[in-house]
């Protein structure tokens, strides 16, 4: 380990990018997530990477992505509106299925919101927000040292699998200050895009079985292909085969859904004996932590189920601990992930929500675990 | 000299653009400007954004990236910036660079990142089947200028000169040899190089307005074109209706990648 520091999260994604082995960042300023942009700029250079601030959202998720064919390990950050914008390209890269990494550090919004305000609103925006079927993978912090840890997971996945990952994060994790010990490289593990082993007559970007992926070679190594986010078939090349385009969208899904026990990750505490399972993820998962503590020394039996990978979401897991049980999920919106869970359980769930730009407070979980 | 053809993936013919179309001229020129320059074919990225002109791309034998409407010069800012060793070239159209890509347009421009940007400028929305564009001329028809388009048009050269692109140029698919002239010293400038290359499409916008076929487009085409010299000497209304072809502006700048070079050089080692 090395010393322990005074870190904010944001500061912790970054520490977690660089450790991962980022090579590119591009990004437009927007509250609160511009100490990354800040701090990557000042990084890279003196790592031999790429930094640069782009005229909008829309061209930081190009550049970013464009970069990525180049084989760096690219990245960009923002909020919910720039979360918006970055919408279209995102799903550029999912069709196309290039490696990148996604932050965005929610606010309160719709619209510009309360810029400097905690949310967890843009949960089914990271599921759905751009058109078509398509899986995806977001992961959701709750404290400074589990930016670090998610950051490096995020880029690890998204060379694996060829898919945009989303971070998650929110006001609070993203401008909260922690003392953590960032681990020595080499205690985590970090995962590279894999090479072919094909000659460049040989070589098809997309020749994969439905559970998984082909190599991506970098543009500029002697391998000439195509990349278009027109459905392609497994040359890259824009098809028009029935055939062919359902066998892309599936393979799309199926790669993450089979991939489940890899990707999946999540917290279950004190649930075993639990009458009352609180689900909460992000900074809201802190006071959920805090209410289950509070409820214990009062004798009630409450476990918590906390989802670090989002999405996908860890159901089968949830339906282990929670069945039959009491469950209340606690976020900062009008009920997101709460929708997911009653999906998920098939029972009736509790919900404690806020909307008002501030925190959940143990308190207010507490009272709903105690029927107040 | 070899005619080209391993430029090309020719098992992706034929093209999709319609008979009479001025894009595979365009296209042809930048082939023949690679060739001639004795570019390195596996270190060339050629990107384009959605439309007919975009679509050149897949037939071409290179890096290819086909991307989102507009966004060409985004995309194509990452793959030059993250490994400048590269030779980006992108393919563009007059609806993609000037209308939904205009800010990325003139932002790259500004930069001064060694890219050559050729837009393919034929007046009209083509795949969508002949709306209006920035570029279009006031007063033309297109299906959703049905009355005449009121619009004003962008002087595209002018804009990018204004943003401080390095290299303009100006030219017309029935001035062939010029157009290829441009396009190699488009590519041969350390900066940010705009090439607009004026083209027809018989398809909608020839029709729309009545102007006849691609040879009455490319007569029509010899016959606006003013060269620059010529037009410094024609008056506002002798000018009217007609456009300049030429190099409008050829001044070396600072070129982004260098630059950022040199900040990589400051910055490295240092803790």
């Amino acid at each position: 380990m090395t010393k322990p520091k005074l870190m904010q999260g944001n500061e912790a994604c970054v520490a977690g990018a660089l450790a991962a082995g980022i090579g590119f960042y591009a990004g437009y300023p927007i509250t609160p997530s511009t100490e990354i942009a800040e701090l990557l700029a000042e990084a890279l250079p003196k790592i031999g990477g790429y930094f640069i601030q782009m005229e909008d959202e829309i061209s930081s998720m190009g550049a970013t992505i464009g970069a990525s064919l180049t084989g760096k390990k690219s990245m960009t950050a923002t909020s919910g509106p720039g979360f918006s914008l970055k919408q279209e390209n995102l799903g550029y890269a999912v069709m196309t299925e290039v490696p990148c990494v996604v932050v965005n550090v929610q606010r309160s919004g719709p619209s510009t919101g309360v810029p400097t305000a905690p949310a967890q609103g843009d949960v089914m925006q990271a599921r759905w927000g751009t058109h078509g079927d398509h899986a995806i993978i977001a992961l959701s912090p709750s404290s400074v040292r589990e930016c670090f840890d998610v950051t490096v997971r995020a880029f690890n996945l998204s060379e694996k699998y060829r898919i945009p990952v989303i971070l998650l994060f929110d006001e609070i994790v993203g401008h909260m200050r922690e003392r953590i010990e960032i681990p020595e490289p080499g205690t985590y593990e970090v995962i590279d895009r894999s090479k072919t082993t094909l000659p460049p007559s040989e070589y098809k970007p997309y020749d994969a079985p439905l559970d998984g992926v082909a190599p991506l070679v970098p543009f500029g190594t002697g391998y000439r292909y195509h990349v278009t986010g027109l459905t392609h078939d497994r040359t890259g090349f824009a098809t028009s085969k029935p055939k062919e385009i359902d066998y892309k969208l599936r393979r799309l899904s199926t790669k993450i859904e089979m991939n489940l026990q890899d990707i999946l990750q999540w917290e279950s505490l004190q649930c075993e004996d639990a009458d009352v399972i609180v689900v909460a993820y992000g900074g809201t998962a802190r006071s959920a932590k805090a209410a289950m503590e509070m409820a214990r020394e009062k004798g009630l039996k409450v476990g918590l189920f906390r989802p670090v990978t989002i999405w996908p979401f860890p159901g089968d897991e949830l339906i282990k601990v929670a069945t039959g049980k009491r469950v209340i999920v606690a976020e900062m919106n009008l009920g997101q992930m709460a929708t997911e869970v009653e999906r998920i359980l098939k029972q009736d769930i509790e919900k404690v929500n806020r909307v008002d730009g501030e925190p959940l407070t143990p308190q207010e979980i507490l009272d709903q675990i105690e029927g107040v | 000299m070899s005619n080209g053809r391993e430029l090309l993936r020719i098992n992706k013919m034929p093209h999709i653009w319609c008979p009479g179309c001025g894009n595979g001229i365009i296209t042809s020129q930048v082939l023949r400007a690679i060739q001639e320059l004795g570019l390195d074919q596996d270190k060339i990225v050629v990107v384009s954004g959605i439309g007919c002109s975009s679509r050149a791309p897949g037939y071409l034998d290179f890096c290819t990236l086909h991307t989102t409407h507009g966004r060409a010069l985004a995309f194509a800012t990452g793959v030059k910036y993250a490994n400048p060793d590269l030779k980006v070239i992108v393919l563009t159209g007059d609806g993609d660079s000037a209308a939904i890509g205009g800010n990325h347009l003139i932002h790259a421009c500004r930069r001064n990142i060694d890219i050559t940007t050729i837009v393919f400028n034929n007046s009209i929305y083509g795949m969508t089947s002949g709306q209006y564009s920035p570029l279009t001329p006031t007063g033309s028809l297109a299906t959703t200028s049905p009355y005449g388009n009121i619009d004003r048009s962008f002087d595209l050269c002018a804009l990018g000169q204004a943003a401080g692109a390095t290299y303009v140029a100006r030219t017309t698919t029935y001035h062939t040899n010029q157009l290829r002239d441009y396009i190699k010293k488009a590519l041969q400038n350390k900066g940010f190089s705009l090439v607009e290359a004026v083209t027809h499409c018989p398809t909608y916008f020839g029709r729309k307005n009545k102007i006849g076929g691609p040879v009455e487009m490319l007569n029509w085409q010899k016959d606006h074109a003013v060269p620059l010299k010529a037009a410094e000497k024609m008056s506002e209304e002798e000018m009217a209706g007609k456009f300049t072809i030429g190099e409008l502006y050829n001044k070396p700048a600072m070129e982004y990648c260098e630059a950022y070079a040199k900040v990589i050089a400051g910055a490295e080692g240092k803790k």
